[in-house]
């Protein structure tokens, strides 16, 4: 068996570990996805507001976030507000949340870029035609700024899916964590599972994430 | 006599501090076509977009058909469907067809039957040589198709007059003539317009009264044909000559 290392897979439960770990992945991916469109969605309308106190609050959350690294801010909620508050928030909670509150803001700034992207003759247009405020929304803005926004929250969250790698720093096992578990607990009967392993890690993030940036690219052509 | 379809009285308006519009009285028989000409600057467009309430104004009236034209009116949108605007840069929708672009308000604002609609538009493109293109994206159309798309997309809401804010200033220089074409034939269909231009030659042809702007006022008023053999104001003669020079200095060279 030391000649194959690519049959450390084939072990136990190794893929279906390795698949598990994955779906941990996807499902913190996906639920801060979820939370974070609508979200986003709100806090886009909020930057555009003329309002100057709504200007700056939006403006400091947005860089504040954008700033801080992802890693700092999991550190924060994780460990920060246990210390600080006392609060007892179970590792992937605290992940949802942290890639909950980074999306928000990147979901918002997209959002914001969509709207002022729309030019003002658009608007004006649709008024000379007499349509009122709700049909050149409905009909003229909201359909545009859609197909600016579907291609750029695609591939938002295929930035996530690949930045949720980080929990493995606070305790969650997915599935770059189940790799290591795997390669540590046979570094010395399979000496090259580490190749192997990280391989097929690769692939799995590759095949999660290639066929959504793959319809991004297939909607953006479809409409521009 | 024939009927006043637009007026507008002491019509002031200002951009914060600056009055682009100072006081200016004008009234619009309904087939009249009036053609404004004015430096750039001069508050030609602005007084364009005042007509059609796209700008809030801050002193005087503007009535059409009796009914006050204002940017917070509640019928705003109801005195909007009688003035089609066509612009500057060719504004059709990108995401709709051009068939779809012209049918949208007719069908959504004035709740015609898209079929009736439909068969209106095919005939008005037909008519402005655009058959065949009504399932293209504006994307896919030159400059002078898609302003002519636009002229239709104004025309299938069945206006009482229609404005023209330099239609032909984005275009290519061999494209302006298909589209002053269809304008020159709308006004010998009668339709009423203000038509903004720096098209010389086609102004003369096409209007039945030039207004020359400066200052926020009309400054010069008269027929086309002694307003530009004879301008008896100094500012229109020296408007006039800007263009005169250019075309003696092509000769020389």
């Amino acid at each position: 068996m030391q000649d194959l290392g690519i049959s450390i897979l084939f072990r136990g439960s190794n893929f279906v570990r390795l698949l598990g770990g994955l779906w941990v992945t996807i499902r913190i991916s996906l639920l801060a996805a979820g939370l974070s469109v609508p979200l986003g969605i709100l806090f886009g309308l909020f930057l555009n507001i003329r309002n100057p106190a709504a200007k700056v609050i939006g403006r400091i959350y947005l860089d504040f976030i954008r700033i801080m690294p992802q890693l700092v801010l999991l550190f924060i909620v994780f460990f920060g507000a246990t210390r600080a508050f006392g609060w007892n928030l179970s590792n992937e909670f605290s992940a949802v949340l942290v890639f909950t509150l980074w999306g928000t803001a990147e979901m918002g700034d997209l959002v914001r870029g969509a709207l002022i992207s729309i030019p003002k003759h658009q608007y004006e247009s649709a008024q000379a035609l007499g349509l009122d405020t709700l049909q050149t929304y409905r009909y003229i803005i909201i359909p545009q700024t859609l197909r600016r926004l579907i291609p750029l929250t695609i591939n938002l969250v295929t930035r996530m899916i690949k930045t949720t790698s980080l929990v493995v720093l606070i305790g969650i096992v997915e599935m770059m964590k189940v790799g290591q578990q795997i390669i540590d607990a046979n570094r010395f009967e399979y000496p090259t599972a580490a190749l192997w392993i990280y391989g097929v890690i690769f692939l799995l993030y590759f095949f999660t994430c290639w066929p959504i940036s793959r319809f991004a690219k297939w909607l953006e052509r479809k409409w521009n | 006599m024939e009927q006043t379809i637009l007026e507008i009285r002491d019509l002031v308006k200002k951009y914060e501090d600056e009055t682009i519009l100072n006081g200016l009285n004008l009234q619009i028989r309904r087939g009249e076509v009036v053609v404004v000409l004015g430096p750039s600057g001069c508050g030609k467009s602005t007084l364009l977009r005042c007509m059609n309430a796209l700008e809030s104004i801050q002193g005087g009236q503007i009535s059409l058909e009796g009914e006050t034209v204002e940017k917070s009116s509640k019928n705003i949108t109801m005195i909007r469907q009688k003035i089609g605007m066509v612009f500057q840069s060719y504004e059709l929708f990108p995401h709709k067809t051009i068939l779809e672009n012209i049918t949208l308000a007719p069908v959504h604002v004035q709740k015609r039957s898209l079929s009736d609609v439909e068969e209106e538009a095919l005939a008005l493109l037909k008519r402005v040589g655009l058959s065949g293109k009504e399932n293209a994206y504006p994307r896919q159309l030159s400059g002078g198709q898609k302003q002519r798309a636009a002229i239709v997309r104004a025309l299938c809401m069945h206006p009482e007059i229609m404005l023209f804010d330099e239609v032909t200033a984005a275009l290519d220089p061999e494209m302006v003539r298909e589209v002053l074409d269809v304008i020159l034939e709308l006004a010998n269909e009668g339709m009423t317009m203000v038509i903004v231009t720096h098209e010389m030659q086609f102004a003369r042809a096409v209007a039945d009264r030039v207004l020359f702007i400066e200052g926020g006022q009309i400054v010069e008023e008269s027929d086309p044909e002694s307003f530009f053999t004879n301008p008896s104001t100094q500012r229109a003669k020296a408007f006039l000559q800007t263009f005169e020079f250019h075309k003696e200095q092509k000769k020389d060279s």
